[in-house]
C-alpha cells in the first residue's frame, strides 16, 4: 500500500512539474509576444535635411529630434541609423552605422563617378531615420523626408576670416618688400643662434674638424625642412670658403637629393666647386631610431666641432643633442616642434625657437626682399595681439561676434 | 630657364593649394597634387637605396676608417632586401604579404629591428635625466624659477605631492601641489606655448609666401643675393 502511495505521489509530482514547466514556457512565449508588440519605440521626429554648406557638394546634413523612448519613455531606443533612397518608395540603403545619442549626421559620398559610394549632385534623395532597439526586428522609422539635393559651393564662408588674414598678411608682405626695394632700412632684432653660426664654423676650421648638419626628420614638403635648406646653403658657403669639412646625413631620400644640390651650388658660389664631394650629403635610413644611431655614430667617431640641427625633430632631438654634448661639440638647433624646443634649449648652446627658424634665412642674407617679409610678420603679430585683446574685452562684455567670426570650424 | 621653371611650378602649385582651402571646387586639385608627391616619393626610395650602396661600397673598397661598419650595413641591407623580395620562409609563398607572420622579413623586423629601435628609444630616459641635471641648476633667477616649477610639477604628479599638502584647506586648494602643478601646466606653460605657436604659424605663412612669390630661392640651390 505504501509503495503504491509512493508511486502515485511520484507520478503526481512529475505531472505537476511537467505542467509547471510547460506553463512557464507558454507564459514566457506569451510575454515575449506581448513585449514584441509593446516595445516598438516612438520614432525620431522633426527630421530636416539640407545641402551640406561650404563644401564641394556630394553631402547632405541631417538633423532630427530624439525618439521619445530614447533616454525616457520605454527607454528602449539604443541608437539610430540613416537610410536613403532616390525615390520615396524606392529601396532604402543604410548610410550610417549605429549612431548613439546624436541628433545630427552628415551624409557625405564620394565625388568621383566610378568610385564606391559615389553621390551625384543635383539628384533627388529621400531620407528616413530608423530608431533601433536591442532587438533588430523591433524599430521605428521616422517620416520620409525629401526630395533634397546636394550641390557644391564656390566659397567656404566659414574660412572667410582666415582668407582676410592671409590677404592682409600678403598685402603687408608686398608693401614691405616694395619699401625695402625702395631703399628703406628695416631693423631686425639680433638672432644669437644665427650669429653663432659663423663663430661655430670658425671654431671648426681652427680645430680642423668637420661640421655636422642635421636636417631633421621632416620631408621635403615640410616648411621647416625648406627653411633648413636656406640655412644649410649659407653654412655650406661659409664652410667652402673656410675649407672646412661638412657632413650632412639625411633621413629622407628626397631631402638628400635637394640637400646635395644646395650644398653643391653653395660650393660653386663660393668659388670652390672642386672642393665639393658628393659623399658629404648622404642617405642614412628613414627609420627614426636607426637614423639616430647612425648620426650618433658619426658624432662619436668623427667628433665634429659643431653640430647644427635645423628642421623637424621628434623624440630623437634629445638623444642627438645629448650625444653632441658628450662629444664636446658646439651645438646650434632650431625647430618648429614645440615639444622638442625645451630639449634643444637645455642641451644646445644656441636655439632658434619656432619662427626664428624661418627668419634665419632673411637674417643671414640681409636681403631687402626677405627682410621686408620679416617686417610684415612682425606687423601681423602686432595685429593678432590687438585682435586677441579686442576679443577678450568684447567677451567680457558678453559680445561673441568677434570671437565667433574668427572661429574656424571645418 | 633652369631656375624659372621651378619657381613657376612653385607659384602655380602653391597658389592652387592656398585656393583649395577657401574654394571647395579646387579641393580636388589640392588632393591631386598630394598624390603626385606620393608618386615621386616612391621613386625616391631607389634614390636612397642607391646612395646608401654607393657610399658604403666605396668605403669598403677604399678601406676607409671604420669600413667594418659599412660591411655590417651592407649585409643588413642585402639580407633584409632578399627576405622581403623573395618572401623567404613566408608561409603564404611568393604571392603572400611581405609582412606575413612567420616570414623571415617579419621575424627579423620583430626580433632584431624593433628591439634595436626600442633600445635607442629607451636611452632617452637617461638623456632626460642628464639634461635635467644641467637645466635645473639654480645658476641665476631664470634657472631658479625653472627649477622650482619643475620641482612642483614633478611632485604634483606623484602621490607624495597630495600627501604633503593634503592639510591645506579646501578654500586654498590652489596651493595644494597637484593643483599648483596643473595650474603651471595650463596657465603659464600653455600661454607660452601658444605664443610660440602663433609665431610659428606666422612664420610658416611668411615662408610660404616667400616661396610662392619666388623671393626665397635657396632651396633651388640659388643664392638670393
Amino acid at each position: 500500500m505504501r509503495l503504491k502511495l509512493l508511486f502515485l505521489s511520484c507520478l503526481l509530482l512529475i505531472f505537476i512539474c511537467t505542467s509547471a514547466f510547460t506553463q512557464d514556457e507558454a507564459v514566457v512565449a506569451d510575454s515575449l509576444e506581448t513585449t514584441a508588440e509593446t516595445i516598438s519605440p516612438a520614432p525620431a521626429t522633426s527630421l530636416t535635411a539640407i545641402d551640406k554648406p561650404d563644401d564641394h557638394g556630394h553631402g547632405i546634413d541631417l538633423s532630427w529630434e530624439l525618439s521619445a523612448d530614447d533616454g525616457g519613455g520605454l527607454m528602449s531606443v539604443m541608437g539610430y541609423m540613416i537610410y536613403r533612397a532616390t525615390s520615396p518608395d524606392g529601396s532604402y540603403e543604410a548610410r550610417s552605422g549605429l549612431l548613439l545619442n546624436v541628433t545630427a549626421y552628415s551624409d557625405v559620398g564620394a565625388m568621383n563617378e566610378g568610385e564606391n559610394d559615389y553621390m551625384p549632385d543635383y539628384t533627388d534623395y529621400y531620407y528616413k531615420v530608423r530608431a533601433l532597439t536591442t532587438d533588430s526586428a523591433v524599430f521605428a522609422d521616422s517620416e520620409i523626408l525629401g526630395p533634397v539635393q546636394s550641390f557644391g559651393q564656390w566659397f567656404n564662408w566659414k574660412r572667410l576670416s582666415v582668407l582676410l588674414l592671409v590677404a592682409g598678411f600678403l598685402f603687408l608682405t608686398v608693401y614691405f618688400i616694395q619699401k625695402a626695394k625702395g631703399g628703406a632700412k628695416l631693423f631686425v632684432r639680433r638672432l644669437a643662434g644665427i650669429e653663432a653660426v659663423d663663430e661655430a664654423i670658425g671654431r671648426a676650421t681652427e680645430m680642423g674638424k668637420p661640421i655636422l648638419y642635421v636636417l631633421g626628420l621632416g620631408t621635403a614638403a615640410d616648411i621647416a625642412t625648406i627653411a633648413s635648406y636656406t640655412i644649410l646653403s649659407r653654412v655650406a658657403k661659409k664652410v667652402a670658403e673656410y675649407q672646412t669639412g661638412l657632413i650632412v646625413p639625411c633621413y629622407d631620400p628626397i631631402v638628400m637629393a635637394i640637400a646635395q644640390e644646395t650644398v653643391k651650388t653653395s660650393y660653386m658660389n663660393a668659388g670652390r666647386a672642386d672642393a665639393y664631394n658628393e659623399d658629404m650629403v648622404y642617405f642614412v635610413t628613414n627609420q627614426q631610431f636607426a637614423y639616430v644611431a647612425g648620426v650618433n655614430g658619426v658624432m662619436l667617431r668623427d667628433r665634429p666641432a659643431t653640430n647644427i640641427y635645423m628642421g623637424k625633430f621628434y623624440a630623437e632631438s634629445l638623444i642627438l643633442a645629448e650625444t653632441g654634448v658628450a662629444a664636446g661639440s658646439i651645438q646650434i638647433a632650431g625647430t618648429d616642434e614645440i615639444s622638442q624646443i625645451p630639449f634643444f634649449v637645455v642641451a644646445c648652446d644656441y636655439t632658434l625657437i619656432g619662427e626664428e627658424l624661418y627668419a634665419a634665412s632673411a637674417y643671414l642674407g640681409k636681403e631687402p626682399l626677405l627682410l621686408g617679409s620679416l617686417k610684415a610678420q612682425d606687423y601681423a603679430k602686432a595685429c593678432l595681439i590687438f585682435l586677441a585683446i579686442i576679443g577678450f574685452i568684447t567677451l567680457m562684455f558678453g559680445y561673441h561676434g568677434i570671437v565667433d567670426f574668427f572661429h574656424v570650424a571645418g | 630657364m633652369k631656375r624659372q621653371v621651378p619657381v613657376l611650378i612653385t607659384f602655380i602649385v602653391g597658389t592652387v593649394l592656398i585656393l583649395s582651402v577657401f574654394f571647395p571646387p579646387a579641393e580636388r586639385l589640392g588632393e591631386d597634387f598630394s598624390i603626385f608627391f606620393d608618386i615621386i616619393a616612391v621613386f625616391a626610395f631607389f634614390l636612397g637605396g642607391g646612395n646608401l650602396l654607393r657610399i658604403h661600397f666605396g668605403k669598403v673598397y677604399q678601406k676607409r676608417e671604420d669600413w667594418g661598419f659599412s660591411i655590417v650595413t651592407l649585409c643588413g641591407f642585402a639580407i633584409m632586401m632578399m627576405a622581403g623580395l623573395f618572401k623567404l620562409w613566408n608561409p603564404g609563398g611568393i604571392a603572400a604579404d611581405v609582412a606575413a607572420p612567420g616570414s623571415l622579413f617579419q621575424l627579423m623586423y620583430d626580433w632584431i629591428f624593433n628591439p634595436l629601435g626600442a633600445s635607442m628609444y629607451s636611452l632617452l630616459a637617461f638623456y632626460v635625466a642628464s639634461a635635467s641635471y644641467r637645466a635645473f641648476r639654480a645658476k641665476n633667477i631664470d634657472a631658479t624659477i625653472l627649477l622650482i616649477a619643475a620641482f612642483v610639477i614633478l611632485l604634483g604628479r606623484t602621490p607624495l605631492g597630495m600627501y604633503v599638502t593634503s592639510w591645506v584647506p579646501e578654500s586654498f586648494s590652489i596651493l595644494q601641489i597637484p593643483n599648483l602643478a596643473i595650474w603651471i601646466m595650463v596657465s603659464p606653460n600653455l600661454a607660452g606655448q601658444r605664443a610660440i605657436m602663433i609665431g610659428i604659424a606666422l612664420g610658416v605663412v611668411s615662408m610660404s609666401l616667400r616661396l610662392i612669390l619666388g623671393v626665397e630661392r635657396t632651396y633651388l640651390g640659388v643664392d638670393n643675393e
